[in-house]
C-alpha cells in the first residue's frame, strides 16, 4: 500500500505519455527511410506534418512534469523520474526533427534516380530505431544493463557513418554527376548518426535514473 | 575541513523499560546545519535532548554511550549542567516568550548570569535582536509585552533570548511548525545566517524545510539512526530504501 497513489498515478501517466511520443518518433524514422527508399514524396510530407503532433505532445507532457514539480515537490527517485522524463522528451523531439530532415532531403532527391540501393543507410536506420526502442524499454523498466547494451550499438552506427562517407566520396571523385545526390545522402547518414547520439543520451539518462550516477557512454 | 562540534557514540536511551534510542552514533559538524527527520515517535526530540542533558529532568531516563562537546564527555559527573545548557541552547516548537517586555525577555539570561550594567545589557539586547533578525520590527516597542508580538516574531524573540547568553550550539525542535509561510521563511533565512557563528541542529517534519536549510540530514526510525549524510545526496539519492520511502511520502 502506498500513501501517494494519486502521485504515483501521475508519474505512471507521464511515463506512458513519453512512450507514446517514442512510438511516434520511431514511426517517423521508419517512414522517413521508407519514403527515401521508395522515393515517396507523399509519405515524406506525412513525416514532416506528423512532427507537429510530436512537438505538441512533448509540450503537453513537459507541462505536466512542471506542474508535478510545482505541486508535489518530488524528491529522490521521484525527482529523477520526472527530470529524466523531461530530458528524454528533449532527445525524442530532436530525433523527430532529424526524421523531418531526412524527409525534406528525400523530397530533394525525389526526381533523381538513386545511384545505388541504400543498403547501409537502411541498416543504420534500423539500428538507431532499435536503439530508441530499447532506450525507452530500459527507461520504463529501469534496466541499466539494457541501457548500456543499447548504447554499445552506437559504435556500429558510427562505423557505418564513416563507411558511407568514404564510399560516397569515391563516387563523387569518379563521377562528378553524382555529387548532388551523394551530398544529400551524406547528410542523411549524418542525421542518422545524430539520432544514434540522442538515443545514447537516453541510455545515459536511464542509468542516472536508476543509479544516480552520470555515465558517459559515447 | 570542518570539525565535529558534537560527537555521539553508541548512544542508548531508555525511558524505564522502553528503549527510545538504539546505538546511535553521529558526528555533528561545526558551523553546519544538521536536520533530524523521521516519523512521529522515532526519537528525534529525545535525541535532541540528550545533547544538552535535558532528559536528566525526566523521571526514569537512563542514558548509555558517549556524547562529547568539543571532545569533552558531557555526561561526566563533574560537568556543570547549567553552563552546558548555556553553551547548548534550545528553541521549542511553540514560541514561549516570558510574560514580560521584549527587552526583559532578552536580558533575562544575561541577568541570571550576573550582568547588571544597564549599558552592557542594552548592547546585548540590541545585538541579540539583530542577530535574530527582529530588531527592525521591535526597536520601538522594546518595553511592551512580548506576548503582543506575532507568532513568528515571538519565535525569533526566543531565538534572540538564546543568542543573548552566547551559546555555541542551537537545538531547534520543530521551530516553525506553528508559523505561517512567511514567518517560516524568515526563520529559515535566519538559520542559514546563524550557521556562520553557531552549530545548529533542527528537527523538522517538513521535508522541503530540511532540504532548504540543512547541510546534513539524519533519518531516524524507531530509535535507530538509519542514514545520515549530505542533504543534497539524501534528497536526490538516499542509500537506504527506508529513507527513500519516508522522504517521498510512501511510508505506508
Ligand atoms: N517522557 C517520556 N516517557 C516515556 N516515554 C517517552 C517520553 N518521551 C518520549 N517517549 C517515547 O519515546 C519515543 C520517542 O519520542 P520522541 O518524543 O523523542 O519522538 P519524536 O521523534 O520527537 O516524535 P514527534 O515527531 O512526534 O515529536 C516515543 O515512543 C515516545 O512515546
Ligand atoms: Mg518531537
Amino acid at each position: 500500500m502506498t500513501v501517494r497513489s494519486n502521485f504515483d498515478k501521475a508519474l505512471m501517466e507521464i511515463q506512458q505519455d513519453i512512450l507514446r511520443v517514442a512510438s511516434l518518433v520511431e514511426e517517423s524514422i521508419y517512414n522517413s527511410m521508407e519514403a527515401l527508399n521508395s522515393q515517396d514524396v507523399v509519405l515524406a510530407a506525412k513525416v514532416i506534418e506528423g512532427d507537429d503532433v510530436i512537438d505538441d505532445l512533448k509540450e503537453k507532457i513537459e507541462n505536466k512534469c512542471i506542474t508535478l514539480i510545482a505541486t508535489q515537490q518530488p524528491i529522490a527517485k521521484d525527482l529523477r523520474v520526472v527530470i529524466t522524463g523531461i530530458k528524454i522528451l528533449v532527445s525524442l523531439e530532436r530525433i523527430g526533427d532529424h526524421s523531418v530532415d531526412i524527409a525534406r532531403t528525400t523530397m530533394c532527391l525525389a526526381e533523381q534516380k538513386l545511384i545505388k540501393p541504400l543498403v547501409d543507410l537502411t541498416h543504420m536506420a534500423k539500428l538507431v530505431q532499435d536503439m530508441v526502442r530499447d532506450g525507452l524499454d530500459a527507461y520504463v523498466h529501469g534496466d541499466v544493463e539494457k541501457a548500456r547494451e543499447m548504447c554499445d550499438n552506437d559504435d556500429e552506427v558510427d562505423d557505418l557513418y564513416h563507411k558511407i562517407f568514404r564510399e560516397l566520396t569515391v563516387y563523387m571523385k569518379k563521377d562528378p554527376e553524382t555529387i548532388d545526390q551523394a551530398v544529400y545522402l551524406m547528410f542523411i547518414s549524418r542525421f542518422l548518426e545524430r539520432i544514434g547520439d540522442h538515443a545514447t543520451n537516453i541510455g545515459e539518462n536511464v542509468i542516472y535514473l536508476v543509479t544516480g550516477e552520470k555515465e558517459e557512454l559515447n | 575541513m570542518t570539525n565535529s562540534k558534537i560527537s555521539v557514540q553508541n548512544l542508548n536511551l531508555y525511558y524505564k523499560d522502553f528503549q527510545a534510542l538504539k546505538n546511535v552514533s553521529l558526528d555533528v559538524l561545526e558551523n553546519r546545519v544538521t536536520a533530524l527527520i523521521g516519523p512521529s515517535g522515532c526519537g528525534k526530540s529525545t535525541f535532541l535532548r540528550t545533547l544538552n542533558r535535558m532528559n536528566d529532568l525526566i523521571e526514569g531516563v537512563r542514558v548509555e554511550g558517549k556524547v562529547t562537546l568539543d571532545g569533552v564527555d558531557i555526561y561526566r559527573p563533574d560537568v556543570d549542567v547549567v553552563s552546558l545548557r548555556k553553551r547548548v541552547g534550545m528553541v521549542f516548537q511553540k514560541p514561549n516568550p516570558f510574560p514580560m517586555s521584549v527587552y526583559d525577555n532578552v536580558a533575562y539570561g544575561p541577568r541570571i548570569h550576573g550582568i547588571k550594567n544597564k549599558q552592557q545589557l542594552d548592547q546585548i539586547v540590541e545585538k541579540s535582536l539583530r542577530g535574530a533578525a527582529l530588531w527592525d520590527e521591535v526597536q520601538d516597542r522594546l518595553y511592551k509585552s512580548a506576548l503582543g508580538l506575532s507568532g513568528g516574531q515571538q519565535q525569533r524573540l526566543c531565538i534572540a533570548r538564546l543568542l543573548a547568553v552566547e551559546p555555541e550550539v542551537l537545538l531547534m525542535d520543530e521551530p516553525t511548525s506553528a508559523l505561517d509561510p512567511v514567518s517560516t521563511l524568515k526563520i529559515e533565512e535566519l538559520i542559514r545566517e546563524l550557521k556562520n557563528k553557531y552549530t545548529i541542529i533542527i528537527v523538522t517534519h517538513n521535508m522541503q524545510q530540511a532540504a532548504r536549510v540543512s547541510d546534513t540530514t539524519a533519518f531516524f526510525l524507531n530509535g535507530d539512526l538509519v542514514e545520515c549524510g549530505d542533504t543534497g545526496a539524501i534528497f536526490t539519492m538516499p542509500e537506504d530504501k527506508r529513507t527513500e520511502d519516508y522522504i517521498t511520502g510512501r511510508f505506508g
